[in-house]
């Protein structure tokens, strides 16, 4: 009785995984196989390898990679800082405010605040630096992308550091450790899956990012997010847009098993 | 607890008193009377005033609702369970609509103020018969320039665009078929080539221009025009006379070897309930007096030549949107390619993009 309860419980779950997570994935992998002509193929396969293609990849994870970076650089320090804050929830609170804002919103701000007349070089010139091309270029890609997505790095970083025993960090200085090795020996290691947790949720949607690279880098950006949104909105080649979509997901799975915890996965099963 | 029932049962009080008054509201306005003609177009793309003053002389309400896009117009409409009676998609949307069976055919007899459209804009190849849309405006790509920032160049040329004086000067409407059209242009060959060839040759030449090329940018490019961000860009000629109207100091022209020709067209869909009051519509919008005072508000190319006539000097003597018959001659409406060569125009799109590094 109390198992079929328990397994009526568990149909809303099943419900929603299958039609949301699932069904998705397949319809991917199943209009994949379809060229523009609606027929089976497999030429959408052959033509994600031609060199187009293979280079958006490449820039795609460059430019994923520099994101995820620098979102860590500006995140680990301000998680640290904001463990040692006093009123820990307003400040979490207000890291995470941008979040609640439109994206298109805060892109459309920035294409103010970086434009040729706009405030940034305003002040650039007033202090004689002389004005500069903010907005299309590499540099300002990276910093919005950061900007968008530091709360989600910040955030699993800062838990696991509030976890983290702080006595152990007394504990190496009375054994006779820098602060510098502290870090590195004892900090960094414990916090290392909030790092993880942290980098996942940045470089994955970072991948595919759309709409930036319009807004923002003007084109100059190409990621696969790009072509995916090209092929299913102008060009109605859904076959074409899946087959990349296809390739995200096997390479997000790839990378998910790489930095997944091996500790709790492999060693537990070796050990039983 | 009682407290959150209250709560409830007041949201619910209010929610269905709101929902009283609307229906209490569109009734009184006539609006769930069977005299209803909905129109889907595209936002800002008519004069309010025509609209109550076509309520006024026929007694038909009418709803008027807007799209931002052909595609998204087409989804919608595809789908089903709207009523829309007459909307207002381009050429190219139109000819798919019409493989798609989406398209109702017009009867020519319901419309008399067909005779007072130029002859040129009739007959073209995405409706030969214009047997289903009646054009409503029309207009041409081109480069809008500020003449203070671009020294001696005039743009009577597509190759002034690869001058090296407009380094990193040059804004880039995100569409493959523009881009690679004004590539074939430069080149002498025509927007709708499929040359495979002529199509690597125009890649060739746009990969020139990468170094002038600031950005690729979408709607976006009105503002960034106006607020010269960049003093050239390759536009569609209404969103040149919008940006002419943020600033003035900006010019539009349409380059001697030609360009595209665009249309945006009357049309009476699958969906639509109310047939003669969409005749009644169209044929109304083709009275000259009305287009006349439709392209004032609008500020678009009008193809009635009857209320080119009527309006002043100032618009219709305005060779920017309205070139001469030599220069209309080459301009070229974009054909249908087919979905296979709209997708390798696409990849060329992207490769081209993909130069940019």
């Amino acid at each position: 009785m109390e198992a079929r309860a328990r397994n009526l419980y568990l149909v809303p779950y099943v419900l929603w995984i299958v039609l949301f997570v699932i069904a998705p994935i397949l319809l991917i992998a199943y209009y994949s196989f379809f060229n523009v002509e609606g027929q089976f193929t497999f030429e959408n396969y052959a033509k994600f390898f031609t060199p187009v293609y293979l280079r958006m990849t490449l820039s795609s994870f460059w430019y994923a990679f520099l994101i995820t970076l620098f979102s860590l650089l500006v995140a680990y320090p301000t998680a640290y800082l904001l463990t040692k804050t006093k009123h820990k929830a307003l400040w979490l609170l207000l890291i995470i405010l941008p979040s609640w804002i439109n994206l298109l919103l805060k892109a459309y701000a920035f294409i103010g605040l970086f434009g040729t007349y706009g405030f940034v070089n305003t002040i650039l010139e007033v202090t004689g630096i002389g004005k500069k091309q903010i907005l299309f270029t590499d540099f300002s890609f990276v910093f919005v992308s950061v900007y968008i997505f530091i709360p989600f790095m910040i955030l699993p970083v800062y838990n696991a550091l509030e976890k983290m025993n702080p006595t152990l960090i007394d504990a190496a200085r009375d054994l006779g450790a820098s602060p510098w090795m502290t870090f590195r020996r004892v900090v960094f290691p414990l916090t290392i899956d909030g790092v993880k947790a942290g980098c996942m949720a940045v470089f994955i949607p970072a991948l595919s990012l759309f709409m930036i690279t319009r807004l923002i880098a003007g084109n100059r950006v190409i990621t696969l997010g790009t072509a995916i949104e090209q092929h299913f909105l102008v060009t109605q080649d859904w076959g074409m847009g899946a087959t990349i979509a296809v390739f995200l997901i096997i390479a997000m799975a790839i990378l998910m098993l790489l930095t997944g915890n091996r500790k709790r996965g492999l060693i537990d099963i070796v050990k039983r | 607890m009682t407290q959150l029932v209250r709560m409830f049962l007041l949201v619910f009080i209010v929610a269905f008193g709101l929902m009283y008054l609307t229906s209490y509201l569109n009734s009184s306005a006539g609006y769930s009377g069977g005299n209803t003609l909905t129109v889907y177009n595209w936002g800002d793309y008519i004069d309010p005033e025509l609209i109550a003053q076509f309520e006024e002389e026929t007694g038909i309400k009418v709803i008027y609702q807007t799209f931002d896009s052909n595609e998204a117009m087409m989804t919608k409409i595809k789908q089903g369970g709207t009523t829309f009676d007459v909307a207002i998609p381009s050429e190219y949307a139109i000819s798919k609509m019409k493989e798609d069976d989406l398209l109702l055919k017009l009867d020519h007899s319901k419309l008399p103020n067909l005779e007072h459209i130029d002859s040129r804009f009739m007959h073209l190849s995405f409706d030969p018969e214009n047997a289903y849309s009646v054009p409503y405006f029309w207009g041409t790509v081109g480069i809008v320039f500020n003449p203070d920032l671009v020294g001696d160049l005039t743009f009577d040329s597509w190759d002034d665009l690869w001058d090296e004086s407009l380094r990193n000067n040059v804004f880039l409407l995100d569409g493959a078929r523009e881009v690679i059209g004004m590539g074939l242009n430069s080149l002498g060959y025509s927007l709708n080539d499929t040359n495979e060839e002529h199509l690597q040759e125009a890649l060739a030449k746009l990969s020139k221009l990468t170094p002038n090329v600031k950005a690729i940018v979408g709607d976006e490019i009105k503002m960034l025009m106006a607020n010269e961000e960049a003093a050239v860009g390759l536009v569609w000629s209404g969103d040149a006379s919008e940006i002419m109207d943020e600033n003035e100091a900006l010019d539009y022209i349409v380059p001697e070897e030609g360009s595209n020709l665009w249309f945006d067209n009357m049309v009476i869909p699958k969906t639509a309930r109310n047939l003669d009051g969409a005749h009644q519509f169209i044929n109304f919008m083709l009275n000259p007096e009305v287009a006349a005072q439709n392209t004032e508000y609008v500020g678009y190319s009008t193809p009635n030549k009857d209320a080119l006539a009527i309006l002043p000097e100032d618009i219709s003597g305005d060779e920017r949107f309205y070139p001469d018959e030599e220069l209309t001659e080459r301009l070229e409406v974009y054909d249908n390619l087919g979905p296979r060569m709209l997708s390798h125009y696409n990849e060329l799109f992207l490769e081209f993009k993909m130069h940019r590094k």
